[in-house]
């Protein structure tokens, strides 16, 4: 996938010319195409309702089992749409997708992520199931991400956790490593009708640049492949998809060295920037300081935490769950530490978490407000960002905010 | 403060990890209490090494003085969930796994008052136990209130036949307990059905105490579930009865809304989420729990963001230019404040920490974001005048005086106001 890449703070002439790739790049919406699979009752769905729809985990027992395959398109960061398969998990539909509805499923994929329930009795079997996935994976679309939930930790005794987790994991990425070697070993008979046409809908158009050719290699998925232990009653579940959307946001480059100089020129410990309705972390910076922060797990804690808030306000205001809840949140804790989180752009929110102090609190929302105009472009495909933030801008609207701040 | 300290009890991930060595027949809910307490001990150890004060001199070491709340009630009906939902912060769904208590378990809650909190086991019959009599002045003596828990779910006949004897024994002879009865584990159950069981209670319970002579017993009754809000919420008027002079502080509240045409406040004890005062507006579970969760927040973003210490050339690059002036002096209020803006109608939630354990909470009108400014200097005052209350209700040094923080919220210390 040719995304753009290139950080834009680099010289004169090269970065009109990626301003201009990128401004190309921008114009059109990015779809990429998810798949969710897994055995039935492992808990795709209740996963993508609680992300993206804004369920309770408790809310997710009135779900019932998918049927055949459930497209969604979700909305992200306004130049990102993912095309979410939830693929129901029951045996025939899989035996479906990997015979008659093969190349329809596996061509185009931009992300597979494959549950696995712990509590599975059967663990030869999942297994055996997932082989043949990875393998039509690995035939139709070699360059898509692969993440594997090893879900329902919750159920575990706490102590055994890490253990459990660890065993599995070996076990997966040695099938993964088995069923790549098997299709690398059939590969002459298998690529030898040239690729299957992009015949999925949607996503396939803006997808077929970035097709691997029939020679080039296959990676080596069980090294590249990400594991995660997840449930849907603790945070770890955003963990995880704050990875699996890491990789998919355009432009993520540009986000972080932006929130960087943002993040320098108000003087902040840490930024998240938050989708808004999923929550998840986007992007984050942390200061030298704020890195000695003992909470490593804090991103997800704090998209746990907001989307737990989040519902407890709709259940006030009476608005759909979905909805828009708070726009504006600030906390002062003495002389300890200060924090707001407020609407940022249409499609993010922007978590600061800064040192004490009035004068910088203040100055640090104003600047954030100014800095508004050049995150712009999280917001559609309408404009590319020129040049990066001007850091030399930032810091006397620093300097001019501040000295308003202390008056 | 209320928050820092808070934020040890509650999950912490460090801790999880450290193997614990507790036989394997415990339970996971056990073990989340074995946990919690330990946490206590080691907190209080670590306060006492740090050399912080313990709470003021109102600390009175023996345990007279201190209201007593009674969980009573049939066995299997639910008291040591209760206690340990409210009180030890166990999430609800593993309230499953607790067994059953076999002698009475007695806990201590240290907040803005002390409290002391006793679990009896449901088989035991305080009154009716010849081959083991209990000291009923040792149990009865104290001011406080008596729980009796009756799970609705249930038959609950032979529950309200023996409370009926205990309010009785009471009745003769300790008057000033109060007598809470929690209509419990009414969720699932329709509304109309809920109101249809505690309407047979009250009634059973009316005419076996009027048959008995008895009128105008102080028995109340709370619909509860420990899966949502209600517990706090009952638990929270039980306590309310025992404040002494909660007419004041209430008082207090109610000026404040008026003035800075708040819609509801809240006096909340932070580590229990009880709530010990609100303003006279009619009760309203939306607002509170919407308040409650607040708080929770809060303390969630303390923890992760607030507990732990900085480097000292942080606070010296902070300290030094442009600002030149020490951190402390660059803060407008050494206590925890926060406040949100709400999209629908825009209407802001606002909180102020009181002190260690209390924080106040109110829901604001629409539109009065633009005057915190002002709405903070009366929340000061307010709360400069809950202070001076609690000090002075604390010590009983004067109980007869008016606490001076109301003279000042009524008279000139309100600064503008809201309208």
């Amino acid at each position: 996938m040719a995304d753009y890449d290139q950080p834009t703070t680099g010289g004169a002439s090269a970065a009109a010319a990626t301003a201009a790739a990128a401004q190309a790049q921008l114009k059109k919406v990015k779809k990429q195409k998810v798949l969710l699979m897994g055995k039935s009752g492992s808990g795709k769905s209740s996963m993508r309702s609680i992300i993206f729809s804004n369920y309770l985990a408790r809310d997710t027992r009135r779900l019932g089992a998918t049927i055949d395959i459930d497209l969604s398109h979700v909305k992200f960061l306004g130049n990102l749409t993912l095309n979410l398969w939830d693929c129901g998990g029951q045996e025939a539909f899989m035996e479906n997708y990997l015979s008659q509805q093969r190349a329809h499923v596996f061509s185009n994929v931009g992300v597979l992520i494959y549950v696995f329930d712990i509590e599975s009795r059967d663990v030869d079997r999942d297994l055996a199931t997932y082989v043949n996935i990875i393998s039509a994976l690995v035939q139709y679309s070699r360059e898509a991400k692969v993440f594997v939930l090893i879900h329902k930790m919750d159920l575990i005794q706490p102590m055994t956790r890490e253990d459990v987790f660890d065993r599995r994991v070996a076990l997966v990425r040695r099938k993964t490593a088995e069923a790549v070697a098997i299709v690398r070993k059939q590969k002459p008979e298998l690529t030898g009708p040239s690729p299957p046409p992009p015949a999925g809908p949607g996503g396939a158009g803006a997808m077929a640049g970035s097709l691997p050719s029939p020679d080039s290699p296959i990676p080596d998925l069980e090294v590249s492949m990400q594991l995660f232990a997840t449930s849907i009653w603790d945070q770890s579940l955003y963990k995880a998809w704050a990875s699996i959307i890491h990789d998919l946001v355009p432009n993520l480059s540009v986000i972080e060295t932006q929130l960087a100089s943002l993040g320098v020129a108000i003087d902040a410990d840490e930024i998240l920037l938050f989708e808004r309705t999923s929550f998840l972390v986007v992007s984050k910076w942390t200061s030298p300081e704020g890195e000695s922060n003992p909470y490593g797990d804090r991103f997800e804690r704090m998209s746990n935490i907001l989307k737990a808030w989040k519902h407890t306000c709709s259940k006030f205001t009476g608005t759909p769950r979905n909805a828009e809840q708070f726009s504006d949140f600030e906390y002062k804790m003495g002389a300890n530490f200060s924090m707001f989180v407020t609407k940022f752009t249409t499609n993010t929110y922007i978590l600061v978490c800064m040192p004490p102090g009035e004068a910088r609190f203040n100055s640090a929302k104003l600047n954030v407000a100014a800095a508004r105009p050049w995150f712009r472009f999280l917001d559609g495909p309408i404009i590319a960002p020129t040049q990066g933030i001007g850091s030399s801008q930032m810091l006397s609207g620093l300097a001019a905010a501040g000295g308003g701040g202390e008056a | 403060m209320a928050f820092r300290r808070d934020s040890d009890a509650l999950l912490d991930p460090s801790t999880e990890q450290r193997p614990q060595c507790v036989s394997r027949r415990t339970s996971r809910a056990m073990l989340n209490l074995h946990r919690v307490y330990e946490q206590n001990r080691q907190r209080v150890q670590q306060n006492l090494k740090d050399g912080v004060k313990v709470p003021e001199p109102i600390a009175v070491p023996h345990a007279k003085g201190k209201p007593r709340l009674l969980l009573m009630g049939q066995r299997r009906s639910g008291k040591s969930s209760i206690s340990s939902v409210v009180f030890h912060k166990l999430p609800p769904n593993e309230t499953l796994f607790l067994e059953s208590t076999a002698r009475i378990q007695k806990d201590s809650l240290n907040s803005f008052m002390e409290f002391q909190v006793w679990d009896f086991p449901g088989q035991i019959d305080v009154f009716d136990n010849p081959a083991f009599p209990f000291d009923m002045d040792a149990i009865f003596g104290e001011i406080g209130a008596l729980i009796w828990v009756i799970d609705a779910q249930d038959d609950y006949l032979e529950a309200v036949a023996r409370l009926n004897a205990t309010i009785l024994h009471l009745q003769r002879s300790y008057q000033h307990i109060n007598i809470e009865v929690f209509i419990h584990k009414v969720d699932g159950l329709s509304d109309d059905y809920k109101l249809d069981i505690q309407r047979d209670i009250t009634i059973r319970i009316q005419d076996e105490l009027s048959d008995q002579g008895v009128e105008n017993a102080p028995v109340n009754f709370h619909l509860t579930s420990i899966y949502n809000h209600s517990i706090f919420e009952a638990f929270s008027k039980v306590i309310q009865k025992l404040i002494p002079r909660l007419g004041q502080l209430e008082a207090m509240l109610t000026n404040l809304c008026r003035t800075c045409r708040f819609e509801k406040a809240y006096l909340f004890d932070v580590n229990t989420k009880i709530y010990i005062a609100t303003d006279s507006t009619p009760e309203d579970m939306a607002s509170y729990e919407i308040c409650s969760d607040y708080v929770d927040v809060i303390i969630d973003f303390t923890e992760v963001y607030g507990s732990w210490q900085r480097t000292p050339e942080w606070r010296k690059r902070l300290e030094g230019p442009p600002w030149e002036q020490k951190l402390e002096d660059q803060v407008a209020c050494e206590w925890a404040e926060s406040g949100m803006v709400l999209a629908d109608a825009q209407r802001p939630i606002m909180l102020r920490e009181v002190d260690r354990f209390l924080a106040l909470v109110a829901i604001m009108k629409e539109g009065s974001y633009e005057k915190m400014p002002q709405i903070n200097m009366n929340v000061d005052v307010v709360v400069k005048g809950l202070t001076e209350f609690f000090e002075i209700t604390k010590s009983k040094m004067t109980p007869t005086a008016v606490p001076g923080g109301v003279t000042a919220v009524n008279g000139n210390g309100v600064v503008g106001d809201g309208h």
